[in-house]
């Protein structure tokens, strides 16, 4: 590893010494612990044969896990883009007491581990528990249904959408907001044409990673889940339970099959940031 | 110009506020108020009685152990790559900084299957590791590599930008003087990304202890040998032992409340001393 990373090409003549080994030291690592197990995964999906793949794409079972996945991911995705820009722009704009206090308390999410996040979302929204005794006279159930599954992704993305969003919202010039509201617009007009505008690339990075995040989500929603095949069972935990049944082959394939559109669907928004950049003249 | 023109009517402002810290509360208070008072429903002393298990103490003894060298691994790693990166000039460098931000954009499941599917009975290796009798998957290797997988960027992301904004002059000027490149590290690198250090120690930490997904696959759950904090919180769980369920899970919530803790009081006090990006 150090010899080839002593061969590498044109690097600017320095002082400064230590290139070879830390360099040589961070591609062994990281070939060792990210890359060869990734190259794991590609060589098992690579080896299964076209009926393999088709038997279980077509799989109803293993349908439905995907969509779950994906489209309780981006239903609480959207809810964090609303909400997370609301809490982002109180944080921002309006001192009131505690603020600090609450601005430190959004980072929970990254902090606590998930299948305590898990079980505490159960707990809270089961039918005997204290908001799943409230929704049940409502008729809405949330614990075991795919609407707690989108509970358990809110909770786990919202930081991503406030902690990107909010340093952009610090930094709208405010004089354009004087020359919006000088030349007549009022406060909702100046919010959609200028301040929206601005921090909408930032919403939508964080809209993102929110979405990357729920999509592969697992410890903070199998228990909230009820995991009935079909109806609340999320893509993640059927490759568990492939796994357990030792089908290796297609544990393999749906990972494969999350990790394309995943990747997909990040280097999209990638695009569309430097497109909208450029668009805007840096 | 007058303030209140680009400012919202009192009662929109207090409109507003009300709602998202309603909203935080449901999501964010709530569930960790649930913790605590499952965690004590029974009381004081059936909360001890619960975490007096045998089986519990093993999972905190295997949560410190699988923690304890993860984080050193990762520290390594993240000093040797931010020092090739911050401080020399290479083709392929952006390429270098995306491959280490990987890991956080693959699902916990998946970052425990690939190690699986290279280390299990089944797998690539699986039949040498055999034949020599070792043991990865199903043992606490295993349930080490997946964490060191999964907190692979945390130091590495922290320190790259933060060593990027601190340039090379300071330990060029070093060298100049005549100290090492071992010296000019000690003395002047380190010390100047000491608190950003600390940031990615303490997240890192939090990840390797809390990690649930990845550990799963790998572990096996064998009780008292390959049970991790968060893996015992789940079995205690689905045995209805939610008295004992809910206190593993209290102690997990205490260390993230630390963390949390800690974290808030460096980028008060240190703010510019940590990387300028994401916080």
């Amino acid at each position: 590893m150090a010899v080839l990373a002593l061969s590498l090409p044109r690097r600017a003549p320095s002082v400064i010494p230590g290139f070879g080994p830390t360099l040589g030291f961070t591609l062994a690592y990281l070939s060792l612990i990210v890359l060869l197990p990734l190259a794991a995964l590609v060589i098992k999906a690579a080896g299964t044969t076209l009926e393999q793949w088709t038997a279980i794409l077509s799989d109803p079972r293993v349908l439905s896990a995907l969509g779950l996945s994906f489209g309780g991911a981006l239903a609480a995705a959207l809810i964090n883009a609303v909400f997370g820009l609301l809490v982002a722009w109180v944080l921002v704009r309006y001192p009131f007491p505690g603020r600090r206090l609450v601005d430190a308390a959004i980072d929970l999410p990254f902090a606590l581990p998930t299948a305590v996040a898990g079980i505490a979302l159960t707990a809270l929204y089961a039918p005997n528990g204290w908001l799943g005794r409230l929704l049940e006279p409502l008729g809405v159930k949330v614990a075991f249904t795919p609407l707690g599954v989108v509970v358990a992704m809110v909770f786990i993305g919202l930081p991503f959408v406030v902690r990107t969003v909010e340093p952009v919202l610090h930094d709208v010039d405010l004089e354009l907001e004087e020359a919006a509201a000088s030349l007549g617009a009022d406060r909702l007009q100046t919010f959609l044409r200028v301040i929206l505008p601005a921090v909408l690339p930032s919403l939508l990075t964080g809209f993102s990673l929110a979405l990357a995040r729920a999509v592969g989500e697992y410890g903070s929603v199998i228990f909230i889940a009820g995991n009935l095949p079909g109806v609340s069972e999320i893509a993640p935990l059927l490759i568990v339970t492939k796994l357990e049944q030792y089908d290796y082959v297609g544990a393999t394939a749906i990972a494969t099959v999350m990790l394309a559109i995943s990747f997909t669907l990040l280097l999209a928004v990638n695009l569309l940031q430097k497109w909208r950049r450029a668009q805007m003249g840096g | 110009m007058s303030a209140s023109s680009t400012r919202e009517t009192p009662p929109v402002r207090w409109g507003l506020t009300l709602l998202a810290l309603a909203f935080l509360a449901l999501f964010l208070v709530a569930p960790l108020v649930a913790v605590l008072a499952e965690a004590f429903a029974k009381g004081w002393d059936a909360y001890v009685r619960a975490l007096s298990g045998d089986d519990t103490w093993s999972s905190i003894r295997l949560t410190l152990i699988v923690a304890a060298i993860s984080v050193p691994l990762n520290v390594a790693f993240g000093l040797a790559a931010s020092w090739a990166v911050a401080k020399f000039d290479f083709s392929g460098k952006s390429l270098l900084v995306s491959l280490i931000e990987l890991p956080f954009s693959v699902s916990p499941v998946i970052s425990g299957l690939i190690y699986v599917l290279l280390f299990g009975l089944q797998g690539l290796l699986g039949p040498w590791l055999a034949e020599n009798d070792l043991k990865v998957i199903f043992a606490v290797p295993g349930i080490v590599l997946a964490t060191v997988f999964v907190t692979f960027p945390f130091v590495a992301r922290e320190l790259i930008p933060l060593m990027e904004e601190q340039g090379r002059e300071e330990e060029e000027a070093a060298l100049t003087l005549g100290a090492s490149g071992l010296a000019a590290f000690w003395l002047v690198t380190l010390p100047n990304v000491r608190w950003g250090l600390l940031y990615g120690v303490l997240l890192c930490n939090a990840r390797a202890m809390g990690e649930f997904g990845a550990v799963s696959v790998v572990s096996g759950h064998i009780r008292g040998l390959t049970n991790t904090m968060p893996l015992h919180v789940e079995i205690l769980y689905n045995e209805y032992d939610f008295v004992g369920a809910f206190a593993v899970a209290s102690l997990l919530a205490v260390l993230a409340l630390v963390t949390l803790a800690v974290k808030s009081a460096l980028e008060w006090w240190h703010r510019d001393e940590l990387a300028a990006a994401g916080h």
